[in-house]
Order: structure tokens, then sequence, then C-alpha cells
């Protein structure tokens, strides 16, 4: 296995419902990779997967060498260790005010005690933006682009090795999107960090992916450079990068308006 | 046909339940007897759990002693002394009442409130965050609950106990005219240590009951605010039913020897 990350013929079922249907992705180290696909399409399940909070049916994962399918928290907690994880609505333990949330790792495993834990939180916050007039606040207390970013500084806090960000600028506005890109640049450029961005957004998609890959149907149907992404005609992939309606991607809704009026 | 599956559905959801809440009880076990140990949060949980508590405690308690003490005094003309009254009052009190209805209290108030907030640690993701951040819940969230609600309930319960006692002894002073002195004689020479310690061991039960319940419907709760809601129901039915069997259970145990 060369890559730090490596889904080989992943597959996941809820029940009836077949989300992953043989997923393929190799992430090289130092990698900045977006994955792009429609909502549903089981993006948050395979990044789950990969985390060992889902256990695929079938098929391997490798992170950093190691096999971690079915691994036990315990068998897989130096992997713990390095990975930071954005959920896509923030996660934040809303018992806990940011500081502690943001230098939850450290207060933890005891790498750090009250002070030094309120200075990274600082200096994480004010990389997402963020003010330290926050360190006592409650997330309740903060909107919904407030706490997406406090989930960021939280997901960095750490400087981990691998840095996985659900869809990290649904929310903000324009000029907040542009520092998160820019942060998670710094994390792969200056941190060496590896990270796996999920986003609907096509300027992030430019702005920070070294490999673009799609995924449709259970499937990484196309995967490659940012360049090969603006050239390519795939008929998908430019469906989903132009934001059409139309094409070879059935839209959900759609499909059955034109079985209703079919059957009447 | 129909009849057969609907039975047979019905016990594979019981007995894949009962494994799981198994499972859960034994991790839940596991998580309190190793280290680390978060003691931040079993202090936290102490003060919500037992500390708010003791209003609640105190007055069912109150109430059911000088109930009971009205019962037992109008139950029939041979039993209205202060040594009946006083004694029967004591033993029923610090035997049953006393912890069990602490219990259901506790339960209606303790394990709704946990089971509402683990479920909604779980459906906002909280708990998988937890485990992503090498935090294992069941140390973070379960022990902390479990331990504080064990160690909580024998101290409710005796507070229960004395109160309980308390409410039989202002009945029985203001409203039947009994000799305060003599009731207080009669309670302290009729009571024996077995009868207040069995029933805090019964406290220290329960306690565990709440808490386990309480996390395990919240821990296992899906589906948005309606699952919260259904988990927080279960957890409080569950907890009240589990005490009562094993109240039951102990009793027969503890005094059939
Ligand atoms: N725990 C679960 N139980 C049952 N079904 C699930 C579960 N998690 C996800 N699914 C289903 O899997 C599918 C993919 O979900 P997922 O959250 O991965 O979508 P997504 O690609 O992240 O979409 P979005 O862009 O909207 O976030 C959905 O149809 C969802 O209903
Ligand atoms: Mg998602």
């Amino acid at each position: 296995m060369t890559g730090m990350i490596t889904l080989a013929g992943v597959t996941k079922a809820f029940g009836a419902k077949q989300v992953l249907q043989g997923v393929d992705l190799n992430i090289e180290k130092g990698q900045s990779v977006v994955v792009i696909g429609g909502s549903g399409s089981g993006k948050s399940v395979m990044l789950k997967s990969i985390l060992g909070l889902l256990t695929p049916d079938s098929g391997t994962i490798h992170v950093d060498g190691t096999q971690t399918v079915g691994l036990s928290r315990r068998d897989r907690a130096h992997i713990d260790a390095n990975i930071g994880m954005l959920f896509q609505n923030g996660a934040l333990f809303d018992s806990l005010p940011v500081w502690r949330n943001v230098a939850f790792r450290g207060l933890q495993d005891n790498t750090l005690d009250m002070q030094a834990a309120r200075d990274i939180a600082v200096t994480s916050l004010s990389q997402v933006g963020l003010g330290p007039e926050l360190l006592d606040v409650f997330p309740a207390a903060l909107s919904g682009g407030m706490q997406k970013r406090v989930g960021l500084a939280r997901a960095i806090a750490s400087k981990p090795d691998i840095i996985f960000f659900d869809e990290p600028t649904t929310g903000l506005d324009p000029i907040m999107t542009d520092v998160i890109n820019h942060l998670i640049c710094d994390c792969v450029r200056e941190l060496g960090a590896t990270t796996l961005t999920i986003t609907h957004d096509m300027t992030s998609v430019r702005a920070i992916a070294d490999k673009t890959a799609l995924l449709y149907q259970g499937r990484i149907i196309w995967q490659g450079t940012t360049d090969e992404l603006e050239q390519s005609d795939d008929p998908f992939l430019n469906q989903f990068i132009n934001g059409l309606a139309h094409g070879p991607i059935e839209v959900e809704g759609q499909t059955v308006e034109a079985t209703v009026t079919g059957g009447t | 046909m129909q009849a057969i599956a609907t039975i047979g559905r019905f016990f594979l959801g019981f007995f894949s339940q009962t494994g799981l809440l198994t499972l859960f009880i034994v991790q839940a076990v596991k998580a309190l007897v190793t280290p680390p140990v978060y003691q931040r949060l079993i202090g936290q949980q102490i003060m919500r759990i037992g500390y708010y508590s003791l209003p609640v405690v105190a007055l069912t308690s109150f109430f059911t002693g000088g109930a009971l003490a009205i019962q037992i005094y109008y139950g029939g003309n041979q039993f209205n002394s202060e040594a009946i009254v006083s004694s029967i009052v004591a033993l029923g009190i610090t035997r049953e009442l006393g912890p069990v209805l602490g219990g259901l209290m506790v339960a209606g108030r303790v394990s709704a409130a946990i089971a509402a907030e683990i479920g909604t640690m779980r459906v906002t993701e909280q708990i998988d965050a937890l485990t992503t951040l090498s935090t294992d819940p069941f140390k973070y969230l379960v022990a902390p609950r479990v331990i504080a609600a064990t160690l909580c309930m024998p101290v409710l319960a005796l507070v229960a106990d004395i109160i309980g006692v308390m409410g039989g002894f202002v009945v029985g002073t203001q409203s039947f005219g009994f000799n305060a002195a003599i009731y207080v004689q009669q309670t302290v020479n009729f009571l024996q240590p077995d009868d207040v310690i069995s029933g805090l061991i019964k406290a220290a039960v329960f306690g565990f009951i709440i808490a386990i319940m309480g996390c395990y419907h919240g821990y296992h709760s899906k589906g948005g605010a309606q699952g919260v809601g259904r988990a927080t129901t279960n957890a409080v039915v569950a907890s009240s039913i589990l005490i009562l069997a094993a109240n039951y259970l102990m009793t027969s145990l503890l005094f059939s020897a």
C-alpha cells in the first residue's frame, strides 16, 4: 500500500438501501483530495467508514499502512490520535464552552494544562477567523457558521497528520469561504497534512484540490486533477460541476414525477 | 401463520434487545473499573443526580410517611397506639417505601434527563465526535453517571427514611395526639440496623438501574427529536419497571432467610 489512505471495494448498505457499492480511492501522503457528489450519495458515510464510526459490509480501508476495517477502537487508537475531523453539522459538545471544545483532545489525554489549552484554543480560533472573546461562550449561543468554524478549529487544533472536512464551507459567506479554503491549503502545505474534503462548492474544489473524485451511485466514477476536471468531457462530471438539472445523473424527484405522470 | 410470524418477531426483537442491553452493561462495568476516571465529571453528576433530587425525594417521603400513619391509625382500633403506628411507619418507610418511592421519583427525574442528554448527543453526532477525539463514550458519559447514581441513591434513601419517619411523627403527634417522646422512643427501640441497611442496598441497585437505563436508551436512540423523545419515555418506563421487579427480587432474597 503506497497511499496514506486507501479504500478498496468498500460497500455499505442500510437495510435494503445500497449506499456504497464498491468505492476505490487512493490518497497519497500530503495530498488534498476533494470528494464531490450529489446530496445523499454517501459521501459522509464514506468518511465515517474511514473513521471507523461505521463498519463497511465488505472491502478494505488502509490508513497509514494499517488495515482498519473491523479493528477495535483500542487497536486503532494510534491511528485515531493522528486524525482530525470536522463533522458536517459541527457536532460540538454543547455542555462545554468553546475553548474546552477546541482543545478537547489535549485536555483529555492530559498533554495540555488549562492555560496551554486556552492558548491553543485562541490560536486555532484565530486561524478560522474567530476572536478570543468566544472562548467561554457555549456552542448553543453561536450562529451556524460560527459553530462550523469552531468545529474546524477543533479538527486542526492538535495538528493531526490526517484531516477530514465534511462540507467545511457550507453556510459561510464568500469571504469566510475563502479564508477557510486558504486554511485547508495551509494545513496541507505548511503542516504537511493529508486532507480529504467533501464539498458542493466548486470554488473550494478549484482552490484546494490536488485531486477530485466524483461519487455517484455508490462508486467513484471519475477522478483527476483540477486541470483534468476543467478539460474533462465526462458527461456526469460536466453536469455536476455546471449544476445542470438535465443530464445523465437522474435527479430523484424528477424520476418520481415522470413515473407519476406516466402512470396516470 | 401470521400469528406465528408476529410472535416470532416479538421474541427475536426481545432477545436482540436483551443481548444489546447485556453488552451495554458489560461495557459500562468495564468502563467503571478501568482508568481513566474523570473525577470532574463524576462530581458534576453527583450534583445533578444527587443534590438536585433531594427536594423531590424529601417531599415524596414526608407525605408518604404521613399517609402511612393515617392508614395504620384508622385501619383498626386495635392498632391506634404510639407503639404500633410508629413501628409500622418506621418499618414500611425504611424497608420499602423510602428506597422504592425515592427510586421511582429519581427514575422519573434522572433517567429521563440522562436519556435526553445522551440521546441528543447521539443524534447530533457528538458521540461520534467523542470517539474520533480518542475518548471512550462509556468512560466519558456512561461511567460518571452510573457511579454518581449508584453512590447518591443510598444517601437519598437515607434522607427519605429520616423524613418519612418524621412525616409519620408529625401526623401522629399533631392529629392523633401521640406523645412525642414515646413515639420517638418506640421508633428507636423497634428499628433494627438491618431494616435501614437493606433499604440502602436496594437503593444502590436502583441507582445503578436508573443510570444504566437512561444511558442505554439515550445511547441507542436514533431518528432526530422524535427518537430522543422515545428514548426518554422508554428510559423512564424501563427503569421504573426494573426497579419494582428488582425490589421484589431483593426483598425475597434479603428477607426470606
Ligand atoms: N445511520 C444511517 N442509517 C440509515 N441510513 C443512513 C445512515 N447514514 C446515512 N444513511 C443513508 O445513506 C445515504 C447517504 O448518506 P450521506 O450522509 O453519506 O450522504 P451525503 O453524500 O453526505 O449527502 P449530503 O451532501 O447531503 O451531506 C442517505 O440516503 C442516507 O439516508
Ligand atoms: Mg454529508
